[in-house]
């Protein structure tokens, strides 16, 4: 063996190296070259037959034969490697035009929306919420309010009376959220701050009412609280709420059995070319009721009203919300038609905030 | 509340064009709902002669006319069958639109006639239904003048809404005094007629009321009138009176009904010959008395309703509705007049039981100026003699008067005090002079009484709101409330933000926000555990929405229903709103529910659409739950679900004997009576109800320390072989009992029954982590707890670990 050419051996091997298309046969390669039996091993061991200088020359031929085999077994087996990736990769291609698997979203319902806007504004002026029950007494709906039995106001509201009981008394769905005034002020002591939203009842049912609506009632009690304070509470409320810094904002005297002063509120809007525009304009929407708490209310509620004074309003939720969304229709907010929902819906993660915007 | 422009003018003495006093009526809080100008329509009408009418050469029933249009000859083809030569009529020229044809005129060729315009009916000018005939016009009216102007249409109409309150307001001069006191001009005085009147009434009053009941009618006045003739009123009040929607009958019944809506009183005139006897009682009814009214309708009375009585019983509901048998007619001669004040309750309560719904109610039951049956009779008594001749006699007048004068103790000062508005005390007085209302000042502290018509003006804030009304709301500033913390607490309790991050959390699994309707038909509410007699309607607007809900699964499965009925096959909702289980407020309860229907996605290329299960909804009501802070690896399931879930695929969760939840498959039958075919996919629902689930004790923003172990934990897998009965919770707790504390998770991965398995028996395979904290487990650890896992199992569960 000592005969042995390291540079023929090294060009065989190199060779063999390069013509090598698969990782199996680079791995029999390297056992050829470098196996137990492998041509280079058995060079190596053979080097022990030759002497001296002879020994030494052999000696760093073979190694740098073996260096530059290792080499060239390491370079192509990075070579099959990435070829080998790039068959999978091209295998393994996809229509990426097709869908994605479906996940589901749902909708919050505009009158929740529309709602947690109005509760987004009040926060920031310095109300809580208040709750009242929906079947209320005569009582609280009505007589606290200062429409005693055959107050004419009575008539004007299509109250839904419940079966009367044994001894008579019927109770009524509440036709309005002001019961909730007269709850507050018999459990708190002034000042009050409070919105009140919810669920209201009328027996009327056409195209602009509904048997069940939504109502969000105000009430502020406090010292020097005049109609000043209801009249810039309401304009900042309003400009905030329709997003119109301009927004013309109209106190007409109405009346209103619990208040007095009482006014109704109108704001402007523009309705030329068919649509309807909030802001500056020729016309006027009338969007909610309010006014002084009547004297006789507060003397209901065991608050002298000689001490104590303030405001109080209410607004329809739907009008609100169709006004400002543009949804012309009223019927459809409690039909609960998916088309319908998903078209006026909100996504529930984007919820109106002071630091966000509404 | 109508009148007309003129008609306002006749009490307003003012230089304003009306669409000044259009603006100005609803800051004085009268509210426009709209004004007409008729004359607009009917600009292009003129009064025109026929000169001559011949017959059509080519047609029997139609007429060649000639007509005199003031302005020319012009020749018409007429169908009319009163088109004769000589009649005055109205004629509209070519170009003209015609409202009541919807047609504008053009040259007509008319069976080889050319007719170059038309003369018109009525009806044609939509000012009356009468289409008998081309309207006759009185042989002098003017040739080529405006029919508009002529016939009184150039009047525009304007209709306000009144408030409860204004009963002033339910006559024209009402409306006058409000625009003088705020500066629109000067109420023009009422004229103050002195009747010479001959001899007594031959019919008087008897007042004939319980003394407790005296209240009831305070005051009325009456008088006989004899020797009228009651022939048509004058065209000027027929033209107000049918502007205004009243239609003309007779100069008697005439007059009552303007005066009602000039001065806002009602009048009833009876004609004196059909009075039986010389009495008129005011009384109760007797109890089975009846009456027919003027409305030809017969009513049963009982002894709760005034009403006036002649010797023949009772012919009149006292302030609602006169009665037939002694009403006027168009031949009454003599008439005798009531003009009284009712209690306006009495009146109110009446009206409502006999549903008699009139003019005259609507202002009876406001409150008129109680004072006025003294001093209209005298003014009523003039019209009726200047339209009807005759003679009228002295006044029957009963009853002590209502006892309205009152004063109201006031500062100036007030209006500041309440509104933030500054106005001299002597624009006040002014303002508050001119509405009727007298004051007494005693320096800053005045008495101020209001006049009879204002019974709404009962203190000081109804003063300001006067004033300041009549000054203008503009005049109120705005100013911010005052804030006594710059950044705001929350505006909702913890509680109260329960439905609002709800509302989100639902949402995002992919449930639609519905709201619906908190009442449903009495047979649903009933099968669903609800229906009590202290929740149906008393009058409900239909049996579908007659009795408060008991539940909103129903509600929920009529959502999904409709919108199957729309094409829509899959369904996910949710609403969290009242259900009710009595009528006081501790029986409102919220309640979050969900019902999903068909697949849990569309069927789509990945494969990943499936059918909705009870594990949709049980997963639904776990995460809610679990957004609402409950521990709901803690929570018990029974087996309690009420009926309207399917029997064998629905649970409750519990906390001990409380239930937050229950969820399952909604039972076939149920479905079905919403029209849900399950064929579809099944349909599945849950309700949470919130109000059970208990608010966290402690509120701390501070977490305790976290816990995080730094050794590996180590899994092992069980399969063991049970009874069918025995359930994953029973199973999971015992081993999760035995681990203790190393067992933190205990899962299913494998349910199996069938081939291998022995009948009544299912082989259930779970994964239990043991997480050690102090030290690295050893196999000796690790065998010791398995070996307790397997004990107990058996022990408790009669499960048997399979090898």
């Amino acid at each position: 063996m000592a005969g042995a050419d390291p540079q023929a051996l090294k060009d065989t091997l190199l060779a063999a190296i390069g013509a090598a298309d698969t990782p199996d046969a680079l791995e029999a390669i390297r056992i050829e070259a470098l196996g137990k039996k492998g041509q280079l091993t058995q060079a190596m061991k053979s080097l022990g037959t030759l002497e001296g200088d002879a020994r030494r020359d052999m000696g760093q031929a073979l190694n740098a034969v073996k260096d530059a085999v290792t080499h060239a077994l390491e370079s192509r087996r990075s070579e099959l490697a990435l070829i080998e990736l790039n068959k999978r990769l091209e295998q393994e291609k996809v229509d990426v035009s097709l869908s994605h698997r479906p996940e589901a979203i749902g909708v919050i319902h505009p009158l929740s929306r529309t709602l947690e806007e109005i509760l987004v504004i009040f926060a920031e002026m310095g109300f809580v919420v208040a709750e009242g029950p929906d079947i209320e007494t005569d009582y609280y709906n009505f007589t606290a309010l200062n429409m005693p039995e055959d107050h004419p106001a009575r008539q004007e509201h299509d109250t839904f009376y419940m079966t009367p009981n044994i001894e008579g008394v019927r109770k009524v769905l509440r036709t309005h959220t002001s019961p909730v005034q007269i709850r507050t002020m018999e459990q708190m002591k002034p000042p009050i701050r409070i919105i009140a939203p919810g669920r209201t009842y009328r027996s009327d049912h056409d195209a602009t009412h509904s048997p069940m609506f939504h109502q969000c009632e105000g009430l502020v009690i406090g010292d020097g609280i005049t109609m000043g304070h209801l009249k810039g509470c309401l304009i900042e409320f309003c400009r905030a709420f329709f997003d119109v810094d301009d927004l013309p904002v109209r106190f007409r005297p109405s009346y209103f059995p619990f208040t007095e002063p009482s006014a109704e509120v109108d704001i402007g809007c523009n309705r030329d070319g068919g649509g309807l525009t909030i802001g500056t304009g020729a016309d006027w929407l009338e969007i909610l009721g309010c006014g002084m708490v009547n004297p006789r209310v507060l003397e209901y509620c065991g608050i002298d009203p000689n001490e104590h004074q303030g405001f109080a309003f209410g607004m329809g939720l739907e009008r609100l919300a169709m006004l400002k969304y543009g949804i012309p229709d009223l019927r459809p907010f409690y039909d609960s038609d998916l088309r319908w929902m998903r078209h006026y819906g909100f996504m529930p993660f984007d919820p109106p905030s002071v630091h966000l915007g509404l | 509340m109508k009148f007309t422009w003129s008609w306002l003018k006749d009490h307003l003495d003012t230089d304003a064009e009306m669409a000044v006093i259009l603006d100005a009526l609803p800051m004085l809080g009268l509210e426009v709902e709209s004004v007409t100008d008729r004359a607009e329509a009917l600009k292009p009408f003129h009064i025109a002669r026929i000169i001559k009418a011949e017959p059509h050469p080519n047609a029997d029933s139609l007429r060649v006319c000639q007509v005199d249009t003031g302005n020319g000859m012009v020749e018409v083809v007429c169908g009319a069958p009163n088109a004769a030569a000589g009649l005055v009529g109205v004629f509209a020229p070519v170009g003209a639109y015609v409202p009541g044809i919807d047609l504008t005129l053009t040259e007509a060729e008319i069976r080889g006639v050319t007719s170059r315009g038309m003369m018109c009916s009525e009806r044609e000018m939509m000012i009356s239904d009468e289409h008998d005939g081309i309207i006759s016009l009185p042989e002098d009216a003017p040739i080529g003048a405006s029919f508009a102007a002529y016939a009184g249409f150039d009047d525009p109409i304007i209709e306000i809404a009144i408030t409860p309150n204004r009963a002033d307001c339910l006559g024209v001069r009402g409306i006058a005094r409000d625009l003088a006191a705020a500066g629109y001009g000067i109420l023009i005085p009422l004229a103050d007629h002195q009747i010479k009147a001959k001899g007594k009434s031959d019919i008087s009053w008897k007042l004939d009321l319980p003394a407790d009941q005296q209240h009831l009618c305070p005051l009325v006045t009456g008088r006989v009138f004899r020797g009228l003739t009651n022939g048509a009123s004058p065209k000027w009040m027929q033209q107000r009176l049918s502007a205004v929607g009243q239609r003309p009958i007779s100069a008697l019944v005439d007059i009552t009904n303007y005066v009602m809506l000039d001065l806002g009183r009602p009048l009833h005139a009876y004609d004196a010959d059909r009075i039986k006897g010389d009495t008129l009682t005011i009384r109760l009814a007797k109890a089975g008395e009846e009456m027919t009214a003027l409305n030809e309708k017969t009513y049963a009375l009982n002894d709760t309703m005034l009403v006036i009585a002649d010797d023949d019983g009772a012919d009149d509901l006292a302030g609602i509705m006169g009665g037939e048998r002694t009403g006027v007619t168009n031949t009454t001669s003599n008439m005798f007049l009531e003009i009284a004040i009712f209690d306006p309750v009495a009146v109110a309560m009446t009206g409502r039981r006999l549903n008699i719904h009139s003019d005259a109610r609507y202002r009876f039951e406001r409150g008129l100026d109680v004072t006025s049956p003294d001093w209209a009779m005298d003014y009523v008594s003039q019209m009726v003699l200047d339209i009807c001749g005759g003679e009228a006699s002295e006044i029957d007048r009963h009853g002590v008067g209502a006892d309205w004068e009152r004063q109201i103790s006031y500062r100036p000062d007030q209006v500041e005090e309440l509104t933030s508005v500054v106005i001299t005390p002597d624009k006040q007085q002014n303002i508050l002079t001119t509405l009727g209302f007298k004051i007494s000042s005693d320096g800053d502290q005045w008495q101020v009484m209001p006049p009879p018509w204002r019974g709404d003006i009962v203190g000081s804030a109804d003063l300001v709101e006067e004033v300041v009304r009549v000054s203008g709301y503009h005049l109120i500033p705005e100013l911010s409330l005052p804030r006594d913390r710059v950044v705001s607490h929350p505006a909702v309790s913890d509680a109260q933000k329960r439905p609002i991050v709800l509302r989100r959390f639902m949402a995002g699994r992919g449930l639609n926000e519905a709201v619906s309707f908190t009442f449903c038909d009495a047979a649903t509410a009933e099968k669903y555990g609800g229906g009590a007699e202290a929740l149906r309607l008393a009058n409900p607007i239909s049996t579908d929405l007659s009795v408060m809900r008991p539940s909103l699964i129903p509600i929920l499965l009529n959502v999904a229903a409709r919108n199957q009925a729309r094409g829509e096959g899959d369904v996910a909702v949710f609403e969290i709103g009242p259900v009710f289980t009595g009528d006081t407020p501790e029986d409102q309860h919220t309640v979050l529910a969900g019902v999903r229907c068909g697949m849990i996605s569309p069927r789509e290329w990945t494969g990943s659409a499936r059918p909705v299960d009870w594990l949709d909804a049980k997963a639904d009501a776990i995460a809610a739950l679990s957004a609402l802070g409950v521990r709901v690896d803690a929570l018990q399931v029974r087996l309690d679900a009420p009926g309207w879930y399917h029997p064998g695929q629905s649970g409750t969760l519990n906390q001990g004997k409380v239930t937050l939840a229950r969820f399952g498959t909604i039972h076939p039958a149920f479905a079905a009576a919403h029209d849900l075919d399950d064929h579809k996919g099944a349909v599945a629902g849950f309700e949470v109800m919130l109000d059970a689930v208990s608010m966290p004790r402690k509120k701390t923003a501070q977490r305790p320390m976290a816990q995080l172990s730094s050794f590996q934990p180590v899994g092992r897998d069980f399969a063991f072989l049970l009874d069918d009965a025995v359930t994953a919770e029973n199973l999971i707790r015992a081993m999760k009992g035995a681990g203790k504390p190393l067992v933190t998770e205990v899962t299913v991965f494998d349910v199996y029954a069938g081939k291998g398995i022995p009948e009544g028996k299912k082989s259930v395979a779970l994964s239990v982590t043991l997480q050690p904290t102090k030290a690295t487990l050893t196999e000796a650890e690790i065998e010791a707890t398995s070996a307790a896992i397997i004990a107990a199992v058996e022990k408790h569960c009669g499960g048997v670990l399979r090898s």
